[in-house]
């Protein structure tokens, strides 16, 4: 089932979901007249939809909303912040195009600071599915949950055959490999799995880590990998101040773990606009692209390991 | 229920006895007492006489909501809710203090109040919410929105004016506080907002004017609510800022103000009117 009938047969069984939209309809086309008044376009007022699904919740509906996630999560922070966040109201907001998926649209419409906004909050929930069967497979849970929640829509093809039932806080794995760790979520883990076939080729075992919920996140396969690899990668279309890199630095921080890191985001500074395969080849996050920055940065990370432990075994 | 009386002194002493604990939580602390006092009639008219609410109903899904828009005029609420019985009138005496939910902007901890606010702008579109699922569910009740004359500056009212027509919420009531004052300018030499009756009917909303301060106009003018059917309605009450005190009326000066205990006791005694008061309590201008 699409994102879009999962919505429609969760809302005819439960009255208390309303499905709202600041006149964007491209996910749910076709839910007007299923669900009658229960359907809310409010045409292009982020601010005001997210406010009256506050009043929504108050008189105990859940209320699924939908935009394109840079107005949604920018237009309407303060009150995302203020009318959901503050009460822990059980909203759901749903970001259209973020990432990459903006592609020709240029930077207005590049939500790549949407995690990093949204992880901000107390008591909002994060989750950033893969593509549509994993955007299908994780809906359900997001909506029997209580919280707040931003789902970084993503209805793409399928990037693999996922293994893993969905489970908030926890990650999916591909393979053990210790060489390397690919930590990704969301749009990206169709380029990190095909980075993991190319490194493997080059005899370098890797394994992908892909997150789906970004809060909760899975600190476990986290720390696991930093134990257990040479080399850890953040793999994300977002911007490198306040997404996965700076989550996984923090955690570094809390569990008092020190790892190599290599960072590959966006740092100070949007992506050059286009069609969505160029997009991928000009910024060097095509599968094959990763690989190879993966394998130059494994090479030193294997030079500097073997100086660091000729200096801690007093060799020098 | 009886005809009305507007003059009846039970609400003349309500209203009084609502100022009074304004002025007394201006102290230690302060308050923005203004606003508070330029609303306290509103507030004393639609909780003692027009909405359908009591201490004993605030969870029931078939109440009328109040909410507070601008919310620093809270003080009027709170004084309300002590004399109506929604809460002990010794609370107030917690005002600012850390162990209580009693502070300058609305806490829904407070029975009573049912959502924060203090950030402008905002509670018009919660009341858009509250007044769609009334409708969904066929209920009756009505949603009220106090909105500060200085908060028409914020974009998001003017988006919901729109959205709420479009909806044709004729459950939703909005009501401007005109006391023609932003926080510390007058409305008219910041950003002017008049002819404001014509800009309300422009953007889809039943409008009327009144005085703020008079129970008769108000009876008269709400008890036609909606104005229209399938239309919002929107009701500018001119009211006046510091009203009851006639030293802190109408000043630029006086938005938010600690009081010391003698200052206070003179509004009191201005309050009766016994004597004009001369303040020398700390003024803040900007907040």
């Amino acid at each position: 089932m699409t994102y879009e009938e999962i919505l429609a047969e969760r809302a005819l069984a439960d009255e208390r979901l309303v499905v709202m939209t600041a006149e964007n309809r491209a996910a749910i086309r076709n839910l007007p007249g299923k669900l009658g008044d229960r359907f809310i376009d409010v045409g292009i007022a982020e601010a005001t939809m997210v406010g009256a699904a506050a009043g929504l919740a108050l008189r105990g509906r859940i209320p699924v909303l939908h935009a394109l996630a840079t107005f949604l999560t920018l237009r309407a922070f303060e009150f995302i912040r203020t009318d959901i966040g503050i009460p822990n109201l059980p909203v759901k907001l749903v970001g259209g195009v973020p990432g990459l998926l903006s592609d020709g649209n240029g930077p207005t419409h590049q939500a790549i600071e949407d995690i990093s906004l949204m992880r901000g909050i107390p008591n909002m929930k994060v989750f950033a599915p893969a593509d549509a069967h994993e955007l299908a497979a994780g809906i359900p849970a997001i909506l029997d949950d209580a919280s707040p929640w931003y789902v970084r829509f993503n209805a793409t093809a399928p990037a693999t055959d996922h293994h893993e039932p969905f489970d908030i806080g926890r990650a999916e794995i591909f393979g053990d490999g210790d060489d390397v760790a690919i930590i990704t979520y969301g749009f990206m883990l169709r380029e990190a799995l095909v980075a993991r076939d190319v490194l493997a080729a080059e005899g370098i075992s890797s394994r992908v880590i892909n997150l789906r919920t970004l809060k909760p996140i899975d600190v476990g396969a986290i720390l696991a990998a930093a134990d257990e690899t040479i080399l850890m990668v953040t793999v994300e279309d977002h911007f490198l101040s306040g997404g996965l890199y700076s989550i996984i630095g923090e955690l570094f921080l809390k569990h008092r773990t020190m790892a190599p890191l290599l960072p590959i985001a966006f740092a100070e500074r949007w992506f050059t606009p286009g069609r969505l395969d160029e997009v991928l080849v000009n910024e060097g996050l095509t599968g094959a692209q990763l690989a190879e920055t993966i394998r130059l940065e494994l090479i030193s990370e294997r030079t500097g390991s073997f100086h660091a432990s000729r200096i801690t075994s007093g060799m020098v | 229920m009886p005809p009305f009386n507007p003059d009846e002194p039970w609400l003349r002493q309500l209203a009084l006895s609502v100022r009074e604990h304004i002025i007394r939580m201006g102290t230690d602390g302060g308050c923005f007492i203004g606003a508070s006092l330029s609303c306290a009639d509103l507030l004393v008219y639609l909780y003692g006489r027009h909405l359908t609410i009591s201490p004993e109903t605030t969870a029931s899904p078939d109440r009328d909501y109040l909410l507070l828009s601008k919310g620093h005029d809270v003080p009027a609420l709170y004084g309300t809710f002590a004399e109506l019985g929604y809460i002990d009138p010794a609370r107030l005496a917690n005002h600012l203090s850390v162990r209580d939910s009693i502070y300058w902007h609305p806490n829904r901890n407070i029975p009573g109040v049912e959502f924060h606010s203090g950030s402008l702008g905002h509670l018009l579109s919660v009341g858009i919410g509250i007044a769609l699922d009334i409708r969904m569910r066929g209920g009756k009740n009505r949603v009220y929105v106090i909105l500060g004359d200085g908060e028409l500056n914020e974009g998001t009212i003017w988006e919901g004016l729109q959205v709420a027509s479009a909806l044709k919420l004729d459950n939703l009531i909005g009501i401007v506080d005109r006391n023609e004052f932003q926080a510390n300018i007058r409305t008219e030499e910041l950003i002017p907002l008049e002819p404001l009756e014509a800009k309300f009917e422009a953007f889809g909303w039943a409008t009327e004017r009144i005085d703020g301060h008079s129970f008769s106009e108000m009876e008269e003018t709400f008890s036609r609510i909606p104005f229209e059917t399938s239309r919002p309605t929107m009701i500018i009450a001119d009211t006046i800022r510091g009203k009851g005190c006639p030293s802190i009326e109408r000043r630029a000066d006086r938005w938010f103000v600690n009081l010391t205990s003698n200052d206070a006791d003179a509004l009191l005694r201005e309050l009766h009117g016994q004597a004009a008061a001369d303040l020398e309590s700390e003024i803040l201008m900007v907040r």
